[in-house]
């Protein structure tokens, strides 16, 4: 999923201090599972809000709501009565649901709430970390399914780099070596052949280097 | 600057969530015991300190209260396990968002005890009652009261 962390408060409430009638909008999807951004992070956000303009006698209405997701014109349009109340709208989603949002009411100021970090796993409580970069051409049946690209600081496909040591990555002690996870992986997978092979060179124009992608799917349209 | 006179009349309105097992059986005790403690502790009971989420906290400061104090198990005693230690990380959170926010974070505090100790209640509901005291009235409380007045 999409993980995002929030943003400093102090942040928020200097984005915010134009503007007197806000809307807290959060998203019930990867934003609320990442704890960043779900109904209870509105919340929270929006009293710690309302007490900071009280305790300041600065006079804002703070509202809430919190759609199924924000990066879907249908949930999206579930607003659509309510926006003329707000001069502008913290979004709790990633970034694609502010942006969406924003497309969808020109004329509504749409502020981010929270920083969105990478895509992720939940690998403990409270514990969130990347796993995959939407490089666009996937390589994990080849690197016994542990990912170069967004793992290895260096995105080497035929690594390690020398600057692998005890299994950790050079760019600190508490960042595993991709490749070391890999060649284990791979070890116990009985496939070290997969390692000899030499990675063909990646074509990077499905990633970000070929500028914003897209997905078409002819069948589902309707 | 509030004047000293002014916080010494002043009398807080403080929450006080307290585990059944152990802080409200402690109150309970102080009162068998004759031991009177500060009337500005409203007490909530709650079955365990994990229940307490920060939005009951910072509801609470929203809706005026000039401090808000969460008293559970002693620590490793919690008939939940780690209710305790939850709630502790939860208050530490609303600290640090008190502090974003420009309020002092001591409006808000943890304390552990038993369900024998009812002085100990009496004591920490005194202490906490006095530290709301040298902060003085919340801002909330007096802003709200000011629309109050207007209306
Ligand atoms: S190779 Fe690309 S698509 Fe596959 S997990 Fe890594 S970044 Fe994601
Ligand atoms: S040490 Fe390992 S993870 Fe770090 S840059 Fe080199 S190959 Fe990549």
């Amino acid at each position: 999923m999409i993980i995002a962390s929030k943003k400093p408060i102090e942040e928020i409430i200097q984005e915010i201090t134009p503007y007197s009638r806000i809307l807290i909008l959060g998203c019930n999807e990867c934003v609320t599972v990442c704890e960043a951004g779900g109904k209870k992070e509105v919340e929270v956000l929006a009293s710690a809000l309302r007490i900071f303009c009280l305790s300041q006698g600065i006079e804002k209405t703070i509202g809430e709501h919190t759609l199924e997701r924000q990066c879907d014109h249908e949930y999206l349009e579930e607003i659509r009565n309510m926006v003329d109340d707000y001069d502008a709208i913290v979004s709790l989603a990633c970034g694609v649901g502010v942006q969406f949002a924003a497309e969808k009411y020109l004329t509504m100021p749409l502020l981010p709430g929270v920083n969105t970090v990478c895509l992720g796993a939940n690998e403990d409580r409270g514990l969130w970390t990347e796993r995959c970069q939407a490089c666009g051409s996937c390589v994990l049946a080849r690197t016994g399914g542990i990912c170069p690209v967004s793992r290895c600081a260096k995105r080497v496909l035929n690594g390690p780099c020398g600057g692998s040591t005890n299994g950790k990555c050079e760019i600190s002690k508490d960042t595993d070596c991709a490749w070391q996870l890999i060649i284990d992986r791979l070890k116990a997978l009985d496939k070290m052949d997969d390692y000899e092979a030499v990675a063909p060179v990646k074509d990077w124009s499905k990633d970000r280097a070929g500028g914003p992608r897209t997905v078409t799917r002819e069948d589902v349209k309707i | 600057m509030q004047d000293t006179s002014t916080k010494e009349a002043f009398e807080p309105r403080i929450i006080g969530f307290c585990c059944k097992f152990c802080a409200y059986a402690a109150a309970d005790l102080a009162g068998s015991m004759r031991i009177s403690y500060p009337a500005s502790v409203k007490i909530i009971q709650v079955p365990c300190t994990g229940r307490i989420d920060m939005i009951h906290i910072l509801k609470s400061l929203e809706d005026g209260a000039d401090g808000v104090m969460i008293a559970g198990c002693l620590e490793g005693e919690c008939h939940f396990l780690q209710g305790n230690f939850k709630a502790r990380s939860r208050v530490e959170a609303v600290r640090r968002i008190l502090a974003q926010i420009g309020m002092e974070p001591d409006r808000v505090a943890m304390f552990n005890l038993s369900s024998a100790m009812g002085p100990k209640f009496a004591e920490i509901t005194a202490q906490m009652t006095d530290r709301i005291r040298q902060l003085g009235p919340s801002p909330v409380a007096t802003a709200g009261k000011k629309s109050r007045d207007a209306a």
